[in-house]
């Protein structure tokens, strides 16, 4: 009785944990980044290229930083949530134009819809490699202080706006 | 003849073309080179993540290389470079995990379950011995018993074949 018990409770550790491995996505690796002041940059902005932005010019206020590019699929995908959650003045949305060029991303958000306040120009990619973005879309969110509290890899979901980002916007901007 | 060796002469051109296209963002310094490549082999590239950015070829491994000759060539060491990937991108960005308190398990856990498997067996061997040690001792009369019981059934079978 005993010694039949043994093999089982193995068993059921490794069917554990093979099913959390399972659950889990190896592509969403955690920032460092979080709970850290956001990167400071001064890029020129995609639409007019003579005035630059920094973060530094955001405290104060509750904003998204969404790392976008007119190369990348995926954030065709997530873009319609951006252009409603601007709509609905939910938040202010800042993009970051990650390694694209300006005439290129300028003619996306014409055809798709332009969630931004304004988006940032990175063109090498540089600002990129300091917020740690390695799978675009990446979206940040950055409270008063200009701390990142939280970070969307990939496409975001109506799930991770409702369920995630709404409440910890409200709660950022209470506090 | 001449056509044979315009051909070859367009090759090499084609080829040394090509080559110079590909080797386009490395500088012309070797040494500077091979550092680069030696850094890099400690760095994973997250996008293709069994890969090191040395190894990849995807846009954001040729960005960090250029990040890593940059910095080589402003003079910082190995360990700033991988600090300030680290700073980045997380611990996972290095290619062998470091030694600290949340990787100890990574790093032992296959010796404890080494020695936990070698518990196991010797107090299997253990438990074996006492059980030989414990099996009774046959007297002379009991042998020759035994011996008898045990002729008596392969005489038997013999008989069976025999038969069949």
């Amino acid at each position: 009785m005993k010694k039949s018990f043994i093999p089982l409770a193995i068993f059921v550790v490794l069917v554990v944990f093979l099913w959390i491995g399972l659950t889990l996505n190896p592509r969403e690796i955690p920032s460092p980044l979080l709970n850290k002041p956001a990167p400071a940059f001064k890029l020129v902005q995609l639409h007019e290229p003579n005035k630059v932005i920094t973060p530094e010019a955001l405290r104060g206020k509750v904003w998204l930083l969404n790392v976008w590019a007119s190369w990348c699929a995926t954030c065709l995908q997530e873009h319609p949530l951006l252009v409603e959650m601007a709509r609905q003045n939910i938040v202010p949305i800042y993009g970051l134009n990650y390694k694209d060029q300006r005439e290129a991303g300028m003619a996306w958000l014409r055809q798709h819809g332009n969630p931004y306040i304004l988006s940032a120009h990175d063109l090498d990619g540089r600002v990129g490699i300091d917020y740690g973005v390695y799978g675009v879309p990446e979206t940040f969110v950055i409270d008063k202080a200009g701390i990142i509290r939280h970070k969307v890899i990939g496409a975001m979901t109506p799930e991770i706006v409702q369920d995630k980002l709404l409440p910890l916007i409200k709660e950022l901007n209470n506090g | 003849m001449v056509n044979k060796l315009l051909l070859s002469l367009l090759l090499a051109c084609s080829f040394s073309l090509s080559h110079a296209g590909e080797a386009k963002p490395t500088s012309d310094d070797p040494v500077l080179e091979k550092r680069v490549l030696e850094v890099s082999e400690n760095l994973r590239c997250l996008v293709c993540q069994n890969q090191t950015i040395a190894d990849s070829n995807a846009e954001l491994a040729v960005d960090l290389r250029n990040q890593v000759r940059e910095k080589l060539k402003a003079g910082q060491s190995e360990d700033e470079i991988l600090k300030y990937m680290v700073a980045r991108y997380g611990d996972f960005v290095l290619f062998n995990p470091q030694m600290k308190s949340s990787t100890w398990l990574l790093w032992f856990g296959p010796l404890l379950m080494l020695a936990g498997g070698a518990w196991v067996l010797i107090i299997t061997l253990r438990q074996r011995r006492k059980l030989q040690q414990q099996m009774p001792v046959l007297s002379a009369a009991e042998h020759v018993q035994a011996e008898s019981l045990l002729t008596e059934k392969n005489d038997g079978q013999k008989n069976i074949k025999d038969a069949s």
